[in-house]
């Protein structure tokens, strides 16, 4: 859901004191201290994969963001923001918070309800068991693989920032979050994530501040990025409006027009992360009570809302000091195009001076490690539930579930090492990941739809869906090509090359839109074709139409889900309506 | 909170925002006036004031949990 990113090294360095240090040392001691506390209430394999479904709201809402505030969020979006400019909010007011909104009002009692532990058990109540396993399986690879690639991002960035061992720093952020999920499971991946968001939020605000400061708040930012657009001839305003210029692809540095922008990214890829990607799902099923689960993505939203402000404007402003020979400047790559990826680490470097410095370098540590954590407790999950106890050892004691549950933690992360070393040689496996993404999550989406909103649906249906949806999306990356792609290869074509995309994101935005096409139209057409295995009574508390609707009437009002969607949307149209 | 989920987030978060706030705050009165506040953070002392800031957040923490166990003190 976000920006590709790879550090090489660079010309953007950080100077570190004794005090920046220290802050780093004291940051640690806390995540490795709640984790150790925690060991004491995980008692159970439910403790330990599930936090025994005792977090509150609020807790499990600012996890639900934080979970998701990985390497490809600060660093990602910053460069998207140098790069595409305030588009780049699309991500969040188009690309999440409507998804998020749904996630809690319409699927969350579902999910909760039918007390499923993860997204492919639910799969498995819903339809059956090889519907279930072929998405724990490609869920589990995609997982350990993407918490691989924030171990060599953090590494990376560590090398080319600070100069430090690339092997030593892969091995001691991977040891730390193994010493404190093993101790504490998801209750400490959860709390810790907590600490981490509110230390990326403060870490970032000044940031922000500083930088607005010097460009003349955001008129002077706005008739900077002005001299952007002209340089790159583009329109005036291209960079500083999110609407304005979306009428074709042609006429914005995204490439995309408002069609693939809403349907792709706004409904399917949106739809398709937020409410079916258990590595965020699984925050809300922690909560200690239906209530709790169905505010915890609007909980959520509240905050994601803003997070434009936060990760993308300091991206901007870099992006205007360079074009406007501000104070500091982008790096330049080898082949000379600008370094976006280096946006938010340069503007930490200049703006930063040794004390608040450690604090960002700690806030960019604790979101790589956020994203790392989230990822290795829905491994371990989907792995102990879907797979060993499904179909490797079923009915084996709790408390074997619950040391398979620590040594599966053990081999994902020795794993997702491996998946570092493997992103350390190919420098385009962070494409073929987001690419992945777009080939799981998309059709899944579908799958979803139909088996809550249908209760016609039948397992052969959604497995022939999911595997056409997968199949369709795949053969539409082998026919097309973005134009700036060297060649067939992992940018697609690699069939034959019949259209050409104006951007990557163009391409995988019209690819989720074929994939859940194909999935639906597949899904539908294979039900109806075969029975109905599974009877209305079977089916009560997993289809929409035969469950009955939660009731929140006596809940004061802003604890309704429903109230707090409404209100969240509101502002989102708002903020796009500034923005536009 | 702490009774069901085991912990209550607020004390470590706010013991942790205390320490830090205090070390970058204390290190900006040591270094007030310094060159490094005109090269980077446009001449004004960042650390004093976002150290005092993040100080103040996390006593606001730890002033919640107070509350939250005298609240229950007084239930039970």
């Amino acid at each position: 859901m976000g920006n590709c990113i790879f550090l090489a090294a660079s010309a953007v360095q950080f100077h570190l004191g004794h005090i920046d240090y220290a802050i780093l040392i004291v940051y640690f001691a806390f995540v490795l201290g709640i984790g150790f506390v925690l060991e004491r209430f995980t008692k159970s394999s439910e403790d330990f994969f599930m936090a025994g479904r005792h977090i509150p709201a609020w807790i499990a809402g600012l996890a639900f963001i934080s979970a998701n505030l990985g390497a490809q969020e600060v660093i990602g979006m910053g460069a998207s923001g140098a790069k595409y400019g305030i588009m780049t909010a699309h991500f969040y007011w188009v690309g999440a918070i409507p998804a998020m909104v749904f996630i809690g009002i319409f699927m969350m009692p579902f999910y909760y309800g039918s007390k499923a532990r993860s997204v492919p058990e639910y799969l498995a109540m819903r339809f059956d068991e090889k519907t279930r396993a072929f998405n724990a399986i490609a869920f589990a690879v995609m997982t350990v693989f993407s918490s691989g690639i924030s171990m060599y991002a953090l590494a990376d960035l560590l090398h080319g920032l600070l100069n430090w061992n690339f092997d030593l720093s892969l091995w001691v952020s991977a040891a730390i979050v193994l010493a404190y999920i093993t101790a504490g499971g998801l209750r400490s991946a959860i709390y810790n994530e907590v600490l981490q968001f509110f230390l990326i939020v403060l870490g970032f605000l000044p940031l922000v501040y500083l930088g607005l400061k010097d460009v003349g708040g955001w008129s002077g930012l706005v008739t900077r990025l002005n001299m952007v657009s002209n340089a790159q001839h583009l329109a005036p305003g291209v960079y500083s409006s999110s609407w304005g210029h979306m009428a074709s692809g042609a006429d914005n540095p995204l490439g995309v027009s408002w069609f693939p922008t809403i349907f792709g990214l706004g409904f399917v890829m949106s739809f398709g992360y937020w409410c079916t990607d258990f590595l965020v799902v699984q925050r809300a099923m922690s909560a200690d009570s239906m209530s709790a689960a169905r505010r915890t993505p609007l909980i959520a939203a509240f905050p994601k809302m803003l997070f434009p402000f936060l990760v993308i404007l300091p991206g901007l402003i870099a992006v205007a000091m360079t074009y406007a020979h501000g104070s500091a400047s982008l790096p330049v790559k080898a082949d000379g195009s600008y370094d976006y990826n280096m946006a938010t680490p340069m503007m930490l470097a200049h703006y930063f001076p040794s004390g608040l410095l450690g604090l960002g370098l700690t806030a960019l540590m604790a979101s790589f490690m956020s994203g790392m954590a989230g990822n290795v407790t829905a491994f371990n999950t989907v792995f102990t539930y879907d797979i060993y106890q499904s179909y490797l050892n079923p009915k084996q004691s709790d408390q074997h579930y619950l040391w398979v549950g620590r040594v599966t933690t053990v081999v994902g992360i020795v794993i997702s090492i491996g998946a570092a070393y493997l992103a350390n040689k190919f420098n385009n496996i962070m494409d073929l990941l987001q690419l992945v993404f777009s080939f799981v999550n998309a059709p899944l989406f579908g799958t979803f739809m139909l088996g809550m909103f249908w209760k016609r649906t039948t397992g052969h249906g959604a497995f022939y869906g999911l595997l056409a949806g997968t199949v369709a999306v795949a053969i539409h990356h082998g026919l097309t090509l973005p134009i700036d792609a060297a060649g067939p290869g992992i940018h697609g074509g690699w069939l034959a090359v019949l259209g050409h995309y104006r951007s990557d994101m163009a391409q995988t935005w019209n690819g989720a839109m074929i994939a859940f096409s194909s999935c639906v139209v597949v899904t539908v057409v294979v039900s109806l074709l075969t029975p109905r295995k599974k009877s209305d009574e079977e089916l009560k508390g997993l289809v929409y139409s035969l469950t009955p609707k939660v009731k929140d009437g006596h809940l004061p009002w802003y604890e309704q889900p429903v109230v707090l969607g409404v209100i969240v949307l509101v502002c989102t149209v708002i903020l796009n309506i500034i923005f536009r | 909170m702490a009774s069901s989920s085991g912990m209550d987030i607020r004390l470590p978060m706010g013991l942790m925002f205390c320490i830090i706030g205090a070390m970058i705050a204390i290190f900006g009165v040591m270094t007030n006036g310094d060159q490094m506040y005109k090269d980077h953070s446009l001449g004004i002392n960042v650390n004093l004031c976002w150290g005092s800031a993040l100080l103040l957040f996390g006593l606001i923490l730890l002033g919640l949990v107070w509350w939250a166990k005298c609240s229950q003190k007084k239930v039970s």
